[in-house]
């Protein structure tokens, strides 16, 4: 009748004192699995080492709340099981709240087929040098639907601090992502508002992506708005094959092959290579064979924001940049376009048809680059006409 | 034990449970919620000195032709159909069983490779049951008296040793999977689903009690599958390690179909990944030739695609398979220790591919 017990403890949530670490795991993974629609795992103050992954698969309605970031830690240091730290999958209305997480040996939390995800006031990070032996993402929600990700905090990820995929319905807010090879990533998404988050110190500090060979292929109706984007030069500790390795390293915002983009009132400082990109996939040098695949950005608005950079090289050593650095000298301008556009959304004079443009008014400190990227970056130059939308 | 219920009127349902395996005793009863017994004895399932995995009533032996590694565990399979019932053929994919059906596999280890089935260390047995709302996974972990096993939902370990086919000493921390975990492997479209049995997969001679047979045929001739066509006519999975049953293409694509395309298949968990490796996939991208990972992180070791042509070890594909980090292995469970025979297999394949 040993689970009996623990069914009771599940039950009336006495404290875990007495429980060893290994029980602990046992504890807080049989309550996942026995938790019935409404209920709360109470995760204690302390900090507590998990071997294995924490797994919440097929529920309703159920909360994991600890006691606080930093008062509850939750560390996989020694994880010998599991690909991430905590992953939920197959359910409905979950939320994860008010806990640390440190040191997945994978992914931090994970969380597939969910629809109604709630990330709050949780901090998910890999201690220690950032490096490319960390784990990928800190907060992975994939495939998921009404993804809320509020007061959270990314580090140290060797790929997306915070990363949504494939999924629809998105808010991220309030957040902060800092030390990661990417610090805030939409992929392959659609309908995300992100706003009032803070970015710095990551190579990347704001990536929306769509790439080809995913379930979900095409993403967009992105909004990034009122977030702090600063100081993105860390290092690109990226292993190689990801596609964020090819992201360089001073990168404020990156838009990669997506649709119906709206940038506006960002503070977009002092990322040294760029401070926005607009890019084609074609420009990653990757092949394209998924047919059903468009790699091209289109429905672009980027307004209000507020650009400033140092006068300096561009960080890092991504051919990209160089090519920057060549062209223009310590003063790389502020946005930065790979000149590709999709030939089926133009007009018969080359210009945009309506609703298709990329439309780039109105910022502090505005300058753009085309990158001539078509005809092998020959002609790399200022643009000094109007990147206004005609309707 | 999802069913389980932790809610205010547990009393009642601790007596009632309590209750139910009392009545359960009586045994060949296919138990279904609100509760399931604590131990594998109760069943009935096995005759007998339980740990002899002495088949009762309506039990039949399996065995694929093409199985998943699982640390060098051997496994003992049986299956019981519901009594007259049969299992309708079907030509691809995982029968359809009926509901009532019981798959049970037991994962053991001969002291000795060398000497199969002798002094076995048996680690855990492991139920699917085919329930009225779909499939439901249990597991019963063995004591090391060997007598009992006991039912365990949070998941566990095992130190296990044991002396390898080469006579070497091996050990390894057995890790027997929680129940989510059983659904991370056994999952499409988020429903639980066996892994192994299909007609391709059982298409093969095995020992029976009446002798060596087919299994299709056995299954056919005892009344146990409807509908079934001329043997020959039937799809055979090639035996991984068996060049006469199939060429370096088939024997390399049965056993990625049976160690990753549970996961890596559209209808699977590692769908986001776009990597598909069920044996009927065609198209090169999806089976990761020249294919960018999507979500690797360091599982990339740093190469750049999942399968380069004639490179193994600029691959990713095979670079997950010869690590042994939690966060890049792969499979993600079930292989705390490399499966060289198999990683050869690979390696030999995407060497030899052009």
């Amino acid at each position: 009748m040993k689970l009996f017990s623990l069914v009771l403890i599940a039950c009336t949530g006495l404290p875990v004192a007495v429980f060893s670490q290994k029980d602990f795991q046992k504890k807080i993974q049989s309550q996942m699995i026995l938790a019935e629609p409404g209920a709360v795992v109470e995760l204690p103050e302390g900090t507590f080492t998990l071997t294995n992954t924490l797994s919440l698969d097929g529920k309703k309605k159920i909360t994991i709340r600890g006691k606080g970031v930093d008062k509850t830690i939750l560390s996989f240091k020694g994880q010998t099981d599991g690909a991430e730290g905590i992953r939920v999958s197959d359910g409905s209305d979950i939320i994860l709240e008010d806990f640390t997480l440190q040191d997945a040996k994978g992914d931090g939390i994970k969380t597939m087929h969910v629809i109604g995800i709630t990330f709050r006031n949780i901090k998910a990070e890999w201690t220690g040098t950032p490096g490319p032996e960390n784990g990928g993402y800190a907060f992975y929600p994939v495939q998921c639907e009404n993804v809320l990700i509020d007061h959270c905090e990314a580090i140290g990820a060797s790929d997306a601090g915070i990363y949504v995929g494939q999924s629809k319905d998105i808010v991220v807010k309030n957040s902060k992502a800092h030390h990661n090879v990417a610090g805030i990533e939409i992929e392959n998404s659609l309908r995300a508002d992100v706003f009032d988050n803070e970015a710095w110190q990551n190579a990347g500090g704001v990536l929306v992506f769509d790439l080809p060979d995913l379930v979900q292929k095409k993403g967009g109706q992105v909004k990034v708005h009122h977030n702090k984007i600063y100081d993105n030069n860390h290092v690109n500790f990226a292993p190689a094959g990801n596609i964020v390795a090819s992201v360089p390293s001073g990168t404020g915002l990156m838009i990669l092959a997506t649709k119906e983009i709206e940038v506006y009132q960002n503070e977009i400082l002092n990322n040294q290579s760029a401070g926005t990109f607009i890019l084609s996939y074609m420009t990653t040098g990757k092949p394209i064979k998924d047919k059903a695949y468009d790699p091209f950005p289109s429905a672009i608005l980027i307004q209000d924001n507020v650009y400033e950079r140092k006068s300096g090289l561009p960080a890092g050593i991504n051919p990209l940049v160089t090519m920057l650095g060549n062209k223009f000298g310590e003063n790389v301008p502020h946005i930065i376009f790979d000149g590709i556009k999709n030939p089926s959304l133009l007009n018969a004079g080359g210009n945009w048809i309506a609703g298709q443009c990329i439309s780039i008014i109105n910022n502090k400190g505005q300058s753009i680059a085309n990158l001539d990227a078509a005809n092998g970056f020959k002609n790399i130059a200022l643009i000094n006409e109007s990147f206004k939308c005609i309707k | 034990m999802n069913h389980l219920n932790v809610s205010n009127s547990m009393m009642i349902r601790i007596i009632f449970t309590s209750l139910i395996c009392f009545f359960s005793l009586v045994s060949f009863i296919n138990f279904t919620g609100p509760s399931y017994p604590e131990k594998l004895s109760e069943w009935g399932i096995f005759e007998g000195n339980l740990a002899l995995l002495k088949p009762g009533k309506g039990l039949v032996p399996y065995s694929l032709n093409t199985p998943l590694f699982t640390d060098y565990a051997e496994k003992s399979r049986f299956v019981r159909l519901p009594a007259g019932v049969s299992v309708e053929y079907k030509a691809n994919g995982v029968l359809d069983f009926p509901v009532g059906t019981l798959l049970v596999k037991t994962f053991y280890y001969s002291a000795d490779f060398r000497k199969p089935g002798q002094d076995k260390d048996i680690v855990e047995t492991r139920l699917l049951i085919n329930e009225a709302a779909g499939w439901k996974a249990l597991t019963y972990v063995w004591n090391d008296k060997q007598k009992e096993a006991f039912l365990e939902i949070a998941g566990d370990d095992r130190q296990v040793t044991f002396i390898d086919k080469e006579g070497k000493a091996q050990q390894v921390r057995y890790v027997i999977p929680n129940q989510n975990q059983c659904k991370g492997c056994h999952n499409s479209n988020d429903r639980m689903i066996p892994i192994g049995p299909s007609v391709a997969q059982l298409n093969g001679d095995i020992l029976f009690q009446s002798g060596k047979q087919n299994q299709i045929s056995y299954w056919k001739s005892h009344g146990m599958m409807l509908h079934v066509p001329a043997l020959q006519t039937i799809a055979r999975t090639a035996v991984w390690n068996d060049p006469k049953t199939g060429d370096l293409n088939a024997r390399a694509r049965a056993y990625l179909d049976i160690n990753c395309a549970h996961c890596h298949r559209r209808e699977g968990p590692a769908q986001t990944s776009g990597l598909f490796l069920t044996m009927h996939e065609n198209d090169p991208t999806t089976i990761g030739i020249n294919k960018p990972p999507v979500a690797a992180g360091n599982g990339s070791g740093g190469r750049l695609v999942d399968i380069l042509p004639g490179k193994a070890t600029e691959s990713i594909l095979w670079y997950r398979m010869q690590t042994n980090l939690p966060g890049e292995r792969m499979p993600e469970l079930g292989r705390g220790l490399l499966h060289a025979e198999g990683l050869a297999l690979i390696k030999e394949w995407i060497d030899k591919m052009k």
